[in-house]
């Protein structure tokens, strides 16, 4: 099991660890409601070291013709989210992918499939140019609506950075990236900085008083009230973005690994289609739970989790793309859970400062 | 009142034939916040070693235990909206149900509160 650079920092806050795509991290340190609810109303920090991050150095038509978003067109200083998509089409990862220079790239992954994707990305890109800076980078998320102010007057970093954007800023004499992007809803930070600088960052972060260290748990909770797919639950090698309701996510006016795949399942219709349900009353739904419309089985919760911003059940699934429009549905363990729920959009919370 | 303990983590005040029930401090802080609480019904009888109720916390659901053999006499609906007491009191203001219990050796197999604390140290 591999540790990030902020484990003993975590030890220190009596975190409780789990793995997690091959590390150990914290899941909470003084409660999963009270992380996210700082991350909700003040200002959360994670330790995201275990995502992997890649440099790629070349001419930006090769990076094209691996991801589903197009990178030549892609600003520098922005960012996209996109998909690394296997020949049939099927997720292997998404990613964010940073425009550094004319002819350089960050690419940003998962954790437990970082290794896969550094193969995947070198046999795509041929000329060469891709480096794995993993090890080296440290990733440490600030979420919430009064990070900006946290980075101007804890950090000294007075910034207008809009959301998808980013630059380059001199945190504790190291030269680090401040990334206008999250994984939580909230107006937010990703900043990447020499591994070395991990603890010294983390800690002066933490000196803040607004500022509570934040685990995977309330991360967890915080993505799936905005309705953010996780790979490996909700999104996978055998969904499609567009199965996954990702599809404006695949820049289909240029070539790209999977593409073929991708153009030859939607003419042939998707076998399943993504749905965002809340549920009645405090009882959690959870992931492999059934989806019943009728009685009829009709697909599979894939995250489930109790919101604690809206006081009721919510959570993702696939069912079968046939179907009508339905609203009502129940939510079962095949046991003595039975919960009813209704179909819903994504986000489930609306007005957070994402955008402030 | 004397207080026991069961290896699952529920507690039990037994007096006379009396009791109240609920879940150890140190089962919530495994538990973690606890966001729902399914609470059995009044009137039912119960035996050792049956599932009681379901709590849910953040992080899975748990079933509870009965610690003795009783008919459950009150539960406490407080929880329903408020699930959160059990962590900030789960042996006073937390309980979960009040019982008459029908067996006369109730304590029997179960653990004293030294015994406990005992027990949940050697879990680490």
């Amino acid at each position: 099991m591999k540790l990030t650079p902020l484990y003993g920092e975590h030890k220190k806050l009596l975190a409780r660890f789990a793995p997690f795509g091959g590390w150990y991290m914290p899941i909470s340190y003084e409660g999963i409601l009270a992380e996210h609810k700082a991350a909700r109303e003040s200002a959360a920090v994670f330790d995201i070291c275990h995502m992997g991050e890649f440099v790629f150095r070349g001419d930006a038509a090769e990076l094209d013709s691996a991801v589903t978003r197009n990178v030549s067109s892609l600003p520098a200083g922005k960012s996209r989210y996109g998909f690394l998509l296997n020949d049939k089409g099927g997720i292997i990862d998404d990613l964010i992918i940073f425009r550094t220079g004319e002819e350089e790239f960050m690419i940003v992954v998962n954790a437990a499939t970082a290794e896969n994707d550094y193969e995947v990305l070198k046999k795509r890109i041929r000329a060469g140019g891709l480096t794995d800076i993993s090890a080296e980078t440290a990733k440490i998320d600030l979420q919430g609506p009064l990070s900006r102010d946290v980075l101007k007057e804890t950090l000294g970093i007075d910034t207008a950075l809009k959301y998808f954007n980013f630059a380059h800023f001199e945190i504790l004499g190291e030269k680090a990236m401040i990334s206008r992007t999250g994984y939580t809803g909230e107006l937010g930070y990703e900043i990447f900085i020499n591994s070395s600088k991990a603890v010294e960052l983390w800690s002066k972060l933490l000196s803040d008083g607004r500022v509570k260290a934040a685990g995977l748990g309330a991360r967890d909770i915080l993505r799936l009230e905005m309705g953010y797919s996780l790979y490996g639950h909700d999104i996978d090698e055998n969904t499609t973005p567009a199965e996954a309701g990702l599809d404006m996510f695949v820049d289909y006016d240029k070539d790209f690994a999977g593409k073929k795949a991708l153009l030859s399942r939607k003419a042939a219709g998707a076998a399943k289609k993504k749905v965002a349900f809340k549920s009645e009353g405090r009882r959690s739904p959870r992931a492999h739970y059934r989806i019943l419309s009728g009685g009829k089985d009709i697909g599979e919760v894939t995250s489930g989790v109790f919101s604690p911003s809206l006081s009721c059940g919510i959570g993702l699934g696939f069912v079968e793309a046939s179907l009508p429009v339905i609203s009502d549905i129940m939510i079962s363990d095949g046991g003595r859970v039975e919960l009813k729920a209704k179909i819903t959009d994504a986000p489930f919370l609306k007005e957070t400062s994402l955008r402030n | 009142m004397d207080i026991f303990y069961t290896k699952d983590h529920e507690w039990v005040k037994v007096e006379g034939r009396s009791g109240v029930m609920g879940i150890s401090a140190y089962a919530v802080k495994q538990l973690g916040d606890i966001t729902y609480v399914e609470l059995p019904e009044a009137g039912k009888e119960i035996t050792k070693g049956v599932v009681v109720c379901t709590v849910e916390s953040v992080k899975a659901a748990s079933d509870i235990y009965a610690p003795v053999a009783a008919k459950i006499t009150e539960v406490n609906s407080a929880l329903e909206s408020a699930p959160e007491k059990m962590n900030a009191s789960p042996e006073e203001e937390g309980w979960i149900a009040k019982l008459e219990i029908s067996d006369p050796d109730a304590s029997k197999g179960l653990m004293t509160a030294a015994q406990y604390d005992e027990f949940v140290k050697s879990l680490g």
